[in-house]
């Protein structure tokens, strides 16, 4: 089933493809950023993008997010942008990225001769790096070369019942098709650890999974709030693990393969989980301080597309993979049609089944990676954050198809 | 019955659950049908709010897709609102604009 659908991807080094090439414009720290945000408005080009990281004190895990977001296989080529003082890495990102055989240039402000200097330079090297990711050779792209990741964001009391589930149905297709498919937000599927659990490929899999799961409880308790918002309640959620029922109906009904932590990329087509809540005891503040935190972290791991399920409505997008966007509720779609892809309110009304949402959903990702633009991406979102981390590599048994292969 | 009278859009989303979820918005005096009972509402309900099934007791366990999602806090009648004000999660109590997490454990 699907093995015929096909599209035309830009082949990468390491032997991954892409649905986008575009360049990305990095600011290494806070103080970069204006310089930084500046080149690529000057550029105003779709596929142009803004990313960074704020802090000026080391965090492995910024690296390794920079690093891995910087060699995504949507991504052509790379110029980095640093004050010159802030700890971050810059020579040995530059040469990570170059060595992914991308066209990459470093600019150091305090050495390019200040903000004006380096803004004109920057717009100068993005011209330079475009030209050379233009050469990217196109290759056919089959779906089992896709990995999609899924987010919820603005949940309600119809997100459980109509776009989420209906995700699942299109992830079940994926799966079957032999695509990866990551679901996330361990902190939101508190209260599903056991059915979850159940599901996994290997019991030694499931127990990292219901670990992972109570790691997400006992830090969002030491936080003092659960992943829950007031705008889901005025939507009717009424508790975290209804929002989380609601929430893993994305995942589908398929095996869950294995269990991944931002930055690993799934070694086989399958379902897989990502752990986006830091190791050991807290220290940088909330997990994810919004949704793109969470978009973000699938992107790292791969995603070329992200579906995201909204019943309040969310306008956002993302840097670097276009993301699809799944309307819960009916009455929310009428007043921001013009920010959806999808209107899965529309199972409510009786006009649609699951089944249904969930080929139009399959499609709309085939026609993104065939390069048609998703709503959000044609309206000019970008978002992107990145703040500090930590987590430990994930352990043995999180991949046991790997182990096996 | 007449064909005229409005029954509200409720659905049971699994047999074991003991509340029914909102699927378009419900105006006071609607009628509405809970597993053949018919009643009028007394007051409106949004889109995506749950409605008890059957009279629920403080402490009884609410199902939603057949799996938990909290405990009563307060009693409740057939077909009255279910929401922060009369269940709380079993894991980490949720917040609101106006509502701090600690307050839920004292209410």
């Amino acid at each position: 089933m699907n093995s015929s659908i096909s599209f035309q991807g830009y082949g990468r080094q390491d032997g991954r493809k892409g649905i986008r090439n575009l360049v990305v414009v990095a600011y290494l720290v806070e103080c970069a950023h204006h310089v930084t945000r500046k080149i690529v408005t000057l550029c105003d080009h779709m596929d142009v993008h803004l990313i960074g990281f704020p802090g000026c004190y080391p965090n492995q895990y910024a690296y390794d997010m920079l690093r891995a977001i910087s060699t995504h296989p949507n991504v052509g080529g790379a110029l980095l942008v640093s004050l010159g003082c802030e700890s971050m890495n810059r020579d040995k990102l530059l040469k990570d990225i170059r060595d992914s055989g991308r066209p990459a240039e470093l600019l150091v402000i305090q050495e390019a001769g200040g903000t004006k200097a380096t803004i004109a330079a920057g717009v100068a090297a993005v011209i330079r790096i475009q030209a050379e990711a233009d050469k990217t050779v196109r290759v056919p792209m089959a779906l089992n070369e896709l990995i999609v990741g899924t987010i919820c964001g603005g949940s309600d009391g119809t997100s459980g019942i109509t776009a989420n589930p209906a995700v699942g149905r299109c992830f079940d297709a994926l799966v079957a098709a032999d695509a990866a498919c990551i679901f996330e937000e361990t902190g939101e599927l508190i209260g599903c650890e056991t059915i979850m659990a159940d599901r996994a490929v290997t019991p030694e899999l499931g127990a990292k999974i219901e670990a992972c799961v109570e790691k997400a409880e006992r830090y969002y308790r030491i936080m003092g709030y659960g992943s829950f918002a007031p705008g889901n309640a005025d939507g009717g959620l009424t508790t975290l693990e209804e929002k989380s029922m609601g929430a893993y109906s994305k995942s589908g009904s398929s095996p869950i393969s294995g269990l991944l932590k931002p930055g690993d990329i799934p070694p086989t087509g399958g379902l897989y989980l990502l752990d986006v809540v830091p190791d050991g005891e807290p220290r940088f503040g909330f997990p994810n301080i919004s949704d793109n935190a969470e978009i973000i972290e699938l992107i790292a791991c791969g995603s070329h597309v992200i579906l995201f399920t909204t019943g309040r409505g969310s306008v956002v997008g993302s840097a670097i993979s276009p993301v699809i966007k799944v309307c819960a509720n009916p009455e929310t779609y009428r007043r921001l049609r013009e920010d959806m892809d999808v209107n899965a309110g529309r199972i409510l009304e009786g006009k649609a089944t699951l089944d249904e949402v969930g080929e139009e959903i399959l499609q709309n990702i085939i026609d993104v990676a065939s390069g048609k633009r998703s709503v959000s991406e044609e309206l000019g979102h970008q978002e992107f954050i990145l703040t500090y981390k930590s987590f430990e590599p994930i352990g043995p048994g999180c991949l046991p198809i790997r182990q096996i292969a | 019955m007449t064909s005229t009278e409005k029954v509200a859009q409720i659905i049971l989303l699994h047999p074991d659950d003991n509340i029914l979820v909102c699927i378009s918005h419900i105006h006071a005096g609607d009628l509405i049908d809970i597993d053949g009972q018919r009643l009028f509402m007394a007051k409106d309900i949004d889109i995506g709010h749950k409605l008890a099934r059957r009279a629920l007791n403080i402490g009884d366990k609410v199902y939603r897709y057949g799996a938990p999602i909290g405990s009563m806090t307060q009693a409740v009648a057939c077909g009255e609102h279910v929401h922060m004000h009369n269940l709380r999660s079993d894991y980490i109590p949720s917040h609101t604009r106006t509502r701090e997490p600690k307050d839920r454990s004292e209410s």
